[in-house]
Parts: C-alpha cells; sequence; structure tokens
C-alpha cells in the first residue's frame, strides 16, 4: 500500500518536472508557431533567442545582486519583460536585415537563419564565455508547496506555468480575436492580396517575427529557473521545437498545446524508468512514426504544399 | 581533344594528377577526407538542387556507411589475441569496458567483408526508401520533409552516444587498424585509399551528369519547378522523389565508408544535425545546381574549416554564418554562379540604377571579384 503511493507520488512529481520543461517548450512553439506556422519562415535561429532571454535574465541577476539588492526579490518579473524586449529587437533587426528579403523563399531561410544561429552562438561565447552560467534565483522562488504528502511542488515550476498560461491567452485571442490577428492570418493566407485590401503586410511581418522572437525570449527567462546557461543552450531546444509545431499542425495553436504537452511529459515519465537518452529517442521516433502516419500533424489545417 | 579541356575532365586531372604530385602524404590524406564529404554534396545537388527535397539529414546515412565499415574493422582489430587483456577477448574493447561479456547479435554479421560492403549500401538505401516512401506517397515536401529529416539526424546521433556499449558512444569505433590483414594506416595504403575515393567521386559525378542529361533528370527538375503538372501528366511523383532520395542517401553513404577507410574511425559527431547540415552548406557554397560546384564546394568549406579551427578559433563559427548567410542572401547559385563577365554586367547595370538599396551588394560583390 505504502509503496504504492509513493510510486504515486513520484510519478506525480515527475509529471510536474515535464510541466516545467512543457512549459519552455511550448512558449518556443508559440513563438515559432507565429514565425513558422503562420508566417513560413524557418527560423533555425529560434533557440539562440532562448539564449537571448536565459542571458538577460542572468545579467539582470547579476546587477540587481551587485547594485540593487531590494530588487532582487522581485527582479524575475523585470526579468521576463526585459528578455521579451531585448529578444523582440534583435528579432526586429533580424527581419530588417535578412528576412524580409527571403519570403518567398522558405527552404532559404532555413539556411540563411542557421548561418546566424552560429554567428550569435559565437557573439555569446565571446561575449558570456563557453562556460554555463546560471541566474540567482530570488529566494521566495526556490521553495515548494506540499500539496499532499511526499509530493513537492516547486514554486518556480507554478510561476512558469502561470506566465505560460497568461501567454498562451494572449496569444489565442490576438490571432482569432483581434484587427492585429486577422492582418496577420490574412497577410500568411495570401500577401498580395492582403496588400491590395490595404493591410500593410510588410509592418504586419515585421511585427510577427519580433513578436515571434520576444515569445523565445521569456522562454528562456523560464529556461533559467530549470537549467544554467550556456552558448549553446538554445540549440538543445530547436529540433524539439520544430517538432512540437509541426506535430501539433504548423497552424493550429491547440495543437501545439497539445504536442508540446504530450512530448514534455512523455519524455518526463520514461526519463524516470530508462536513460535520458533512450527516453528521449523513443519519445521523437513516436513523434515521427505519427508523423508518418499521420503527416498533417495532430490538428491540421492544411500540410500538402 | 576537345573533350580533354571540359571541367569535368580538368577536375579529374586536379584530383588524380596534380593533387597527389604536390601535396605531401599528410595533405593529401586531408584532401581525402574532405573529398568524402563531396559524396553527400553531390547528393544534395541530385536532391535538393534538381529535386527540389532539401533532405538535412545526409549525416544519417553517412554515418551508417561509415559506421557498417567501422564494425567490420573493428572486429577484425579485436581478435582474441590482440585483446587477450580483456575480460571477455574477441570483443571490442569499448563493449569491453561497457561490462558486455559477449558480442551483440547484430555486429555478428560485420564479420563478413561481402556482407560489410552490401550493408553500406543497402542499409542507408532501405531506411531511405522506408522514408521516402512514407513521406513522399502521402506527398509531404518541403519544409516538412526537411524538419523530419533533421529530427532523424538527431535521433541517430542521441542513440549511437547513448547506447555506448553497442557502439562505442560520443567516442566512436576507434583504433582501426586493418582491411582483411592490409595494414590501412600506412601511408602507401593511404595513398591508394586516396585514388580509389577520388575514382568513386569522379564515377558519381559523371554518374550524376548523366542521369541530369537523361530524360529521368528533366522530370527531376519538372518535378522542382512544378510538381503538379508534373502529375497531372501522368508520372508518379513519389517514385521519382524516392528514387533520387535513395540515390543521396546511398552516395552518402559510400562516402562514409570511405571517411572510415581513411581517417580510420567513425564517430557520432559525423551524424547528427550539425554535420548533415554542413553538408547542405559544402552543396549551397558549391552551387546547389552544380555537380562539380559540390565537390569544389566541399573542398573550400572543409579546407576552411579545419585552417581556421586551428588558425583562428573563434572567428571559424562567424566565417561559416556569415559565408552561409552571404551565399543565401547575395550568391543563390554558390560559387558556379560566379562568373566575372556576367557579374561586371550586373553592376554597370546596378551603378546604373543607382537605387541606394542594393548599393551594400554591390561593394561586397566587387569584393569577390577582386
Amino acid at each position: 500500500m505504502d509503496s504504492i503511493s509513493d510510486f504515486g507520488a513520484i510519478l506525480l512529481m515527475q509529471g510536474f518536472n515535464g510541466l516545467s520543461n512543457f512549459c519552455v517548450l511550448l512558449l518556443m512553439a508559440l513563438g515559432l508557431a507565429i514565425i513558422f506556422g503562420q508566417m513560413g519562415v524557418i527560423n533555425m535561429a529560434h533557440g539562440e533567442f532562448l539564449t537571448i532571454g536565459a542571458y538577460t535574465t542572468y545579467v539582470l541577476s547579476e546587477i540587481c545582486q551587485r547594485y540593487a539588492p531590494w530588487l532582487s526579490d522581485s527582479y524575475f518579473v523585470l526579468a521576463v519583460v526585459v528578455s521579451f524586449f531585448i529578444a523582440g529587437a534583435v528579432g526586429l533587426v533580424v527581419e530588417h536585415l535578412m528576412i524580409r528579403k527571403l519570403y518567398t523563399r522558405p527552404l532559404d531561410t532555413l539556411l540563411a537563419t542557421w548561418g546566424l544561429s552560429l554567428i550569435m552562438q559565437q557573439v555569446f561565447r565571446s561575449i558570456f564565455g563557453a562556460r554555463e552560467v546560471s541566474a540567482v534565483l530570488p529566494a521566495w522562488l526556490m521553495g515548494s508547496v506540499q500539496p499532499l504528502p511526499g509530493v513537492d511542488i516547486p514554486i518556480n515550476g507554478l510561476l512558469v506555468m502561470g506566465l505560460c498560461l497568461v501567454l498562451t491567452s494572449v496569444i489565442f485571442f490576438g490571432l482569432y480575436r483581434s484587427r492585429w490577428g486577422v492582418r496577420v492570418r490574412a497577410t500568411t493566407q495570401n500577401r498580395v492580396m492582403s496588400r491590395a485590401t490595404g493591410i500593410d503586410t510588410a509592418h504586419v511581418d515585421r511585427l510577427s517575427f519580433a513578436l515571434g522572437c520576444g515569445l523565445a525570449g521569456i522562454a528562456g527567462a523560464a529556461f533559467t529557473t530549470i537549467g544554467s546557461t550556456g552558448p549553446t543552450s538554445g540549440t538543445l531546444y530547436i529540433v524539439d521545437t520544430f517538432l512540437v509545431v509541426v506535430f501539433g499542425g504548423a497552424q493550429s495553436l491547440l495543437g501545439g498545446i497539445a504536442s508540446s504537452f504530450s512530448i514534455a511529459q512523455a519524455q518526463a515519465t520514461m526519463e524516470f524508468f530508462l536513460s535520458g537518452s533512450t527516453a528521449k529517442v523513443l519519445t521523437l521516433s513516436a513523434v515521427i512514426l505519427i508523423l508518418m502516419l499521420r503527416p498533417q500533424g495532430l490538428f491540421s489545417i492544411r500540410a500538402r504544399s | 581533344m576537345k573533350k580533354l579541356y571540359s571541367p569535368t575532365a580538368l577536375t579529374a586531372l586536379l584530383l588524380l594528377v596534380v593533387f597527389p604530385l604536390s601535396l605531401s602524404p599528410f595533405r593529401l590524406g586531408l584532401v581525402g577526407k574532405y573529398l568524402t564529404y563531396a559524396f553527400p554534396a553531390l547528393g544534395l545537388v541530385l536532391c535538393w538542387g534538381f529535386g527540389g527535397i532539401l533532405s538535412l539529414g545526409q549525416g544519417v546515412f553517412f554515418g551508417l556507411g561509415g559506421y557498417c565499415m567501422a564494425m567490420f574493422l573493428k572486429l577484425e582489430a579485436s581478435d582474441p589475441v590482440s585483446t587477450a587483456i580483456q575480460s571477455t577477448p574477441g570483443i571490442p574493447d569499448f563493449m569491453d569496458w561497457n561490462q558486455l561479456t559477449a558480442l551483440p547479435w547484430f555486429w555478428a554479421p560485420f564479420k563478413n567483408l561481402g556482407f560489410s560492403l552490401a550493408a553500406v549500401v543497402l542499409l542507408p538505401g532501405l531506411l531511405a526508401l522506408l522514408v521516402g516512401l512514407a513521406m513522399f506517397k502521402r506527398r509531404v515536401t518541403g519544409v516538412y520533409f526537411a524538419i523530419i529529416t533533421q529530427s532523424i539526424a538527431a535521433i541517430l546521433s542521441i542513440l549511437i552516444i547513448g547506447q555506448q556499449g553497442y557502439t562505442g558512444g560520443v567516442n566512436g569505433i576507434t583504433d582501426l587498424k586493418t582491411l582483411l590483414g592490409w595494414d590501412i594506416r600506412s601511408d602507401s595504403a593511404k595513398q591508394i585509399l586516396y585514388f580509389v575515393n577520388a575514382a568513386l567521386l569522379l564515377g558519381a559525378l559523371v554518374l550524376g551528369q548523366h542521369l541530369l542529361r537523361s530524360k529521368l533528370g528533366r522530370l527531376l527538375l519538372a518535378v522542382r519547378d512544378r510538381e503538379d503538372r508534373v502529375r497531372f501528366t501522368g508520372y508518379d511523383v513519389a517514385q521519382l522523389k524516392t528514387f533520387v532520395f535513395v540515390g543521396a542517401a546511398v552516395l552518402s553513404a559510400v562516402g562514409g565508408a570511405m571517411f572510415t577507410l581513411q581517417v580510420g574511425f567513425m564517430s557520432p559527431s559525423f551524424v547528427g544535425v550539425e554535420p548533415s547540415i554542413s553538408m547542405v552548406v559544402a552543396a549551397a557554397v558549391g552551387g546547389r545546381t552544380s555537380l562539380l560546384g559540390a565537390i569544389y564546394g566541399s573542398l573550400l568549406v572543409n579546407f576552411g574549416k579545419t585552417y581556421f579551427s586551428e588558425s583562428f578559433p573563434e572567428l571559424w563559427l562567424l566565417l561559416i554564418g556569415s559565408l552561409f548567410i552571404g551565399v543565401v542572401m547575395v550568391f543563390p547559385d554558390g560559387l558556379a554562379g560566379i562568373d566575372g563577365a556576367g557579374l561586371l554586367r550586373r553592376l554597370r547595370k546596378r551603378a546604373a540604377a543607382a537605387a541606394p538599396e542594393v548599393a551594400p551588394h554591390t561593394d561586397l560583390e566587387e569584393g569577390t571579384v577582386s
């Protein structure tokens, strides 16, 4: 009897560990769903925007510790906002210099952004060094709550989840219930026609790309609660994120949520019983197999191009 | 006589005569290594440049070919006599370190050279056939195909690294010594292997050129540009695409096997996402629609990689990154697309138009001309 309840507690806690990972993955996938799913740009540097967010959080935590100790309790909230804007600003620049010239050549965006990701990784390495760094989390984030005896749920996980929920609903309403969303969806469906109806498509593209990058920046801030940051932290997520978006059906937000949840949970649960690498191989292989049987993804609108 | 001056003949001359005569055995070995990367690049020109199928998983096939070869060589190197100090003599050393006491079943057939050589070609070919049929029959193309092949590359490299006892893990399969008793580490063996490799590569090049000139090549181009029309004309597009994808996979695998033979080891660092993308880089730098370009692109990119990562390691990533962006944005046709006269004409046209927006581009192009 005892061992069964222990087992349940472990499963619950492992499931919760999966949830933190799910949130980072979901935030990444939300950004990529806009950039890739809606705009059709294959942004291989998406992981590096996560790294920007993570380093931003780290720098802010260092600054707060040194110059503003009174802020060190609440800096994380600030870091989320700043990460969003810094990653978004870099996204704006990248869109202006590179992406906007490649909208008609989707496969080429893949190659160019891969080059960009290599450059960004080297820039991170030059600025912050090759060693991994960790942001100092405020004390109140380090604790855990015990809803049931034997079950510890870390508070930072709860915070990340709350953040995730809020952002997902904001994006959802933005895309499907606002004028901006109508413009974005119109532009992606038919750029020429949208321009003819008076939509400033260049402006829509610019803002959408920056928003997607900004979301990756927030994912980076959330990432600092579950791992330490190195120059190549973002690359860990890039394959998973693309799979999540494709698996969920590239243009469906609901699909993205469902697929990042199932991928992160499958991995976390299996990780407990098997080694990490086996869990990852099994999860990814299962996704690939399902995609071969159902290429349009879980919740597709269209997959054949 | 006229044929002697064709670019293909000149390339053959360069690979078979100029390089072996002018380079030291060490440098020749390096060139041989770079040339093995030209196999996947050739395959990518066929399936991406002409067929329009971008595969980000060519490292999978390169690695499978290389591993099949390495397994045979490793078993030959781990005979019971030379592994007598192990707790289980006769199995590869890394298995012994990982407390394996018997050879796994899937290693056993690799004691046979014929089987191993067949596996080099058949195993990657079969995998490509399965993936190709599953994807192309359902008309999955473009971006989706690229992402799925990339994930396969990620899976295989994680699997190889994770299953240390069966695959040698992150170090790969090392300490390969002889091929049927013939020491592959000696200078003379390396020279012979270089020629075998160069001959195979030139053979693949000529075969590819022949394919492109045939009706099949024209169909392939048609599929890239207007897939629907080809389908409406009654052709089986999925079959065509699967064919070229399998072809590219087999080419890549041959390159991998030659890599193992010449360099003497195989590791997961030639399988995963990054090496697969470098293969695309080589093809893109050479020119995605030029078979010859694939060879020169691989030579250039990998020479640059060795040179810069030795001399200026911190510059290498910046350089290859900018090279990649530059190729995509300024020279979509790569090395093969640079022709001096045409460039000058374009420059003059641009100068005449004097559009301020394109000014930075002209600067860049001038730099390459001079």
